[in-house]
This record gives structure tokens, C-alpha cells and sequence, in this order.
């Protein structure tokens, strides 16, 4: 369990650089290209899905939390 | 409690839930919207803005129904599912409040035009009127709670108030907003609901968007009810 998560969380952090090189890059690359068209309403969708992700996984969290504290005290 | 393996304790709905918000995300950003005077591209917050509402009327409406269920078997399980789901609920109907003064601020008013509203005529909106008096008795549900200091007598008094709460939904978001001319759409018949109202490529993320929102309230509802169970439990032994 606690590999999947740290595999998870590097997932994360490598999608992040990708985004960082698009960002950095000449926008020839065909990803920044992509966040870059249709008046780069992509990296708004980014954004949004952080914030959203972020959020289900403080969530999932707070559930595995619950979990344990109701295994403890049955 | 936790070998009772009610749905609380299983995942698929949860992990349905994040599928579809992301889904509502990336949809709801993306795919075509009808062309509309003023709204323009702020049509997309109907996946956000009244999903907010469709939200906590769902939670509301589970809230009152486990305060009858408290009131036929008097089972403190159901006084505290009813309470949760009651304040989450509350959380969904501030969350509408405030996505919608956003909206409305770009949409209903603009002072650089004269044809719009001015903000002072914004503010006697029947529908914002209504929906404040509706969340307000849900508040004065909670205060009445937390004022009385006997469980038993806490627990059925308030069970009673939120059958009064959610009847008075009725008349304050449903009924008089109707009746009175309005900015806010939605006048004939169900807002979202109605064939009329909505157009058809909408639907297709709006009703998954009114699933994801409401399972994510739920899901948080029952985090919290777990957490309140636990509590419970160690103060009785």
C-alpha cells in the first residue's frame, strides 16, 4: 500500500515538470502545443482539476483515517 | 458499528463520484454550449452553480428523512445522520449562494451598462430572497440543537424542527420564487429539469455533474457521521 502511494506521488510530481518543460518550452512540443490552443482554456481545466483532485485525496485520507480509528475501537 | 457494513463503509460510489466530477471538468469546460445573449461561456457554471442546490436539496431531503426514522425508533443513529447531512447541506446551499452572486454580478449587472440592473434591484431577487430564508432556518436548526443540553430531548425536539425546516423549503425555493416575476431562470416549472429549458448537449454533463456533486456531499456527510458514531461510542463506555 504505502509503495502505490509513493509510486502515486511521484506520478504526480513528474506530471508536474511535464507542465513546468510546456511551459519553458518553444510550444513546439506537441502537449504545450495542446495547453496552449483554444485561448488555453486547458490550463484552466488543469487548475481546476488540481484543486479538485487535491481535495478527493485530502478526502480519501480522512477516510483511511476513519477506517483505522473504527478498527482500533470496535 | 464499523462491522456493520452498510454503504458508508464501501468505495465504489465514492471512486463514481470522483470519476464523474472529473468528468463534470473537463466536459463542462470543453464540450459545445448553445450560443446565448450575455451568459455567452458563463452557461458552463450551470455544471457547478446549480448542482450547489441540486446538492443540497438531496441532502436536506435525506436529513428530514432520518429525523422520521429518529422519531419512529428514537435509534441516536439517526439523530446524528440527520444532523450531518443538515449541515453539509448547509455547506452545498452556501456554496450555491456564493457561485451564483458571482455569476449574477457579470451576467445580471455590469455598471458600465446602462441597460443592465442596478445592484440595489438585484438584491430584492426572489429567488435570492427565498433561498437566504431557507438557509437561515436551516441555521436557527443548528442553534436550536447545540441550546439544549439533554441528548434525548436535543435529539427529539430538533428531529421535529427539521420536518418544519424542510417543509418551509417548500414555499421559500420552490413555490413564491415562482410566483413573482424573476432575472433568475427557472420560472416555469423545474429549473434544469424542464425540456424547454435546457439544451440537449447539456444534459449530458449536467446530470452526471448533479451525481458527482451530490456523492461527493454525501461522502463527506459520512465521513463526518463515522467521526460522530466514534465519539458516541467512547462516551457511552
Amino acid at each position: 500500500m504505502q509503495k502505490i502511494r509513493n509510486l502515486i506521488s511521484l506520478f504526480i510530481l513528474l506530471l508536474t515538470t511535464i507542465i513546468v518543460q510546456a511551459q519553458e518550452g518553444t510550444a513546439k512540443t506537441g502537449f504545450g502545443e495542446t495547453m496552449r490552443s483554444s485561448g488555453r482554456i486547458y490550463v484552466v481545466i488543469a487548475v481546476i482539476l488540481t484543486i479538485l483532485i487535491g481535495l478527493i485525496l485530502y478526502l480519501v485520507r480522512l477516510d483511511k483515517k476513519m477506517s483505522k480509528m473504527e478498527k482500533e475501537n470496535p | 458499528m464499523a462491522n456493520e457494513k452498510n454503504y458508508m463503509y464501501k468505495s465504489w460510489w465514492k471512486i463514481l463520484s470522483v470519476i464523474l466530477l472529473v468528468y463534470t471538468v473537463i466536459a463542462g469546460l470543453l464540450f459545445k454550449i448553445p450560443q446565448l445573449p450575455a451568459l455567452e461561456e458563463t452557461i458552463r457554471n450551470l455544471y457547478f452553480h446549480v448542482c450547489m442546490w441540486f446538492a443540497m436539496m438531496i441532502l436536506f431531503t435525506i436529513s428530514v428523512v432520518n429525523a422520521i426514522r429518529y422519531l419512529r425508533t428514537l435509534n441516536h443513529k439517526y439523530d446524528i445522520y440527520s444532523r450531518q447531512f443538515a449541515v453539509v447541506g448547509i455547506v452545498f446551499g452556501l456554496l450555491g449562494y456564493a457561485t451564483g452572486a458571482i455569476w449574477m454580478s457579470y451576467t445580471w449587472a455590469d455598471p458600465n451598462n446602462p441597460a443592465f440592473e442596478s445592484f440595489g434591484a438585484l438584491a430584492r431577487e426572489p429567488k435570492l430572497i427565498g433561498a437566504a430564508i431557507a438557509l437561515l432556518i436551516y441555521a436557527a436548526y443548528l442553534v436550536l440543537r447545540d441550546s439544549i443540553a439533554d441528548m434525548d430531548k436535543r435529539a427529539r425536539i430538533s428531529a421535529v424542527y427539521n420536518i418544519f425546516a424542510f417543509a418551509m423549503l417548500f414555499p421559500s425555493i420552490w413555490i413564491v420564487p415562482r410566483l413573482l416575476p424573476s432575472l433568475h431562470p427557472g420560472q416555469e416549472g423545474n429549473p434544469a429539469m424542464n425540456y424547454k429549458d435546457i439544451d440537449a448537449g447539456m444534459r449530458i454533463v449536467f446530470y452526471p455533474a448533479v451525481i458527482g456533486w451530490t456523492l461527493l456531499g454525501v461522502w463527506i456527510t459520512t465521513l463526518k457521521i463515522r467521526l460522530n458514531l466514534l465519539k458516541e461510542k467512547k462516551m457511552m463506555g
